[in-house]
């Protein structure tokens, strides 16, 4: 079976600021795919160049089949694109932001009317079709995003984090109607996002991205399976020294990937039942003092942890801060 | 013909933007006639210098009127451009296969059909408060098609610096700084015979003064058709150079992203 989707070793710096440092990963078809990571991982960019808005310094990638430098028209006419930032026309009603891009897609006459119709329908917006997007909730402004991307009847989907900024309910919503386009429509999806779950939930097969290239790939169950034991997350209380705490642990039988981040200290135990008394008591005779301890099977969090070397909560910030 | 489709479509798009602003037609319309009534009266003793030929500074004044018109609001076409980049409007057209071009001419479809209708309420004005048209229809056509080339080319422009710029103060501080100078840089309010050597010497350089020129002669008695026809020219290649710079500005906007 022929790759939807093909990357290879794509580069790119924005000035001294490297976005990405040799990307690869390839997606097949009709398959969900999630690219995983925190802000400023280099996710939007990699939409960017496989939809042909930006050039690659170096690499080269493909989408349905066409070189996305050599053939973008084609590339263009595959691809339906839902960016982070929507791309709604406010002054333009539902109906008509659809069908204006129905047109640019080389749609015409009734069988767009009847597309635009349909879709609409679809995503249960048909009430709200006349009406200007600028009087649209975020939720219903996302749909029309999706239908925007969605009226030529792409081949390949890309969503670049569509539920960032959503409510928890609308969120939800939001990945019933994913899973049913993959099931229905049997579309390829790319899908970025910064949300362990949603990733989780969603996509087949998942590659972490850090600082601009994968560390990490496979389905989320094999990332999980591939971290042996539990994760063992305790909580400090009050200041501490990252060095006494390392100390403290060194000697804790079958504990290891001790990370200590700011009051956060994460390790992987292979039994983690055993290993919790050892680690409160090795604290505990070093004054270290504690305010809570958790114990877990696995997550993607703990995955992102393993490769990027850092939490993905500290790097979610650190780049917030760049 | 699927790029003169697409043209259109956009710019049925933009008109329809427009017409969901009550409040900026309204202003659209209403300022080119404070124009001229506000010059034309405040202005009207300008006729008694030596050397002013012809009686009536309304009658002078409405070409030049009606071109300031259209190059003063053609200069705010790119305003919809930085909008558009701002809501990600813009990357989202450029991921489709339409072509370039289209997304400036589309652009430009809808500003030339404001100048169009601002030109008819200026000429309907001018009708009302006693100015006659030399020239006929025809001559009213060219001074219109003078206004309207002018009005693309620096359209074009604005939307050439949108892309480029990418931020609504550089845009506003560019056309402001531009307006004025190039307006009175022309023989919009006074006679050629009577501006310094200086000032008519840069005004034959400046493309609003061709459209001013240009207009007037078509409008007034004995018209020297030669003449509107090769200013028109120069119109017509200045707004083909401006469109063609304005569509290879997407280059250095899809640079940056």
């Amino acid at each position: 079976m022929s790759k939807a989707i093909e990357a290879d070793g794509l580069k790119k710096s924005y000035g001294d600021v490297r976005a990405l440092g040799g990307l690869s990963f390839s997606v097949e078809q009709g398959t969900v795919f999630g690219l995983l990571g925190p802000n400023g991982a280099g996710k939007s960019t990699t939409v960017k160049v496989l939809t042909t808005l930006a050039r690659p310094d170096e690499g080269r990638a493909s989408v349905a089949g066409h070189d996305v430098l050599r053939e973008p028209g084609e590339v263009r006419r595959s691809i339906g694109v839902v960016a982070q930032r929507s791309g709604v026309d406010r002054d333009l009603t539902g109906r008509e932001n659809v069908k204006l891009q129905g047109h640019l897609q080389g749609m015409r006459g009734r069988e767009l009317d009847r597309r635009v119709d349909e879709l609409l329908e679809q995503l249960g917006l048909s009430d709200a079709a006349g009406r200007v997007a600028r009087t649209y909730s975020g939720g219903m402004q996302r749909r029309l995003d999706i239908a925007i991307g969605l009226v030529h009847r792409p081949r390949v989907l890309f969503l670049d984090e569509p539920t960032t900024g959503l409510d928890p309910e609308v969120r939800a919503a939001m990945w019933q109607e994913i899973g049913r386009l993959k099931d229905d429509e049997g579309l390829t999806i790319l899908l970025t996002t910064h949300y362990m779950e949603e990733a989780d939930q969603l996509a087949s097969r998942v590659a972490i991205v850090d600082r601009g290239r994968v560390v990490a790939e496979g389905s989320p169950a094999e990332l999980k399976a591939s971290l042996r034991g539990e994760a063992v997350h305790v909580e400090l209380d009050g200041a501490n020294v990252n060095g006494n705490v390392h100390a403290a642990l060194e000697g804790v039988p079958g504990l290891g990937e001790v990370l200590v981040e700011g009051r956060a200290l994460h390790a992987r135990a292979d039994d983690g039942a055993r290993a919790v008394p050892a680690v409160l008591a090795a604290l505990d005779a070093h004054s270290i003092p504690v305010a809570s301890v958790t114990l877990a099977r696995p997550s993607l969090d703990d995955v992102y942890l393993r490769y990027a070397g850092r939490s993905f909560a500290e790097a979610d910030k650190k780049e917030d801060n760049e | 013909m699927t790029a003169l489709s697409d043209s259109w479509a956009l710019t049925v798009r933009d008109l329809l933007r427009l017409w969901r602003q009550p409040w900026f037609i309204a202003i659209v319309l209403v300022q080119p006639v404070i124009w001229l009534l506000l010059f034309g009266e405040l202005f009207q003793r300008v006729v008694e210098i030596p050397g002013f030929e012809g009686g009536d500074y309304k009658q002078y004044l409405v070409p030049g009127v009606l071109v300031m018109t259209a190059f003063f609001s053609s200069g705010w076409n790119g305003m919809s451009t930085i909008e558009d980049l701002e809501r990600g409007v813009t990357d989202r057209l450029l991921m489709t296969p339409a072509r370039r071009w289209p997304l400036i001419v589309g652009r430009l479809g809808q500003n030339a059909v404001q100048v169009l209708i601002q030109s008819l309420v200026i000429i309907g004005m001018a009708l009302a408060i006693g100015v006659s048209f030399e020239g006929g229809v025809l001559g009213v056509i060219m001074l219109v098609l003078a206004a309207l080339l002018l009005g693309t080319a620096f359209a074009a422009l604005s939307n050439a610096l949108a892309l480029v710029a990418r931020q609504e103060e550089s845009l506003i501080g560019a056309v402001t700084f531009l307006q004025l100078p190039l307006t009175f840089l022309s023989t919009a309010f006074m006679q050629e015979s009577l501006i310094p050597n200086w000032v008519a010497t840069v005004a034959d350089y400046n493309p609003v003064n061709w459209a001013i020129v240009a207009g007037r002669e078509a409008v007034q008695s004995g018209t020297d058709w030669a003449s509107v026809a090769g200013y028109c020219g120069l119109l017509a290649a200045f707004a083909l150079a401006c469109t063609v710079l304005a569509t290879r500005a997407f280059r250095a906007y899809q640079n940056s992203v």
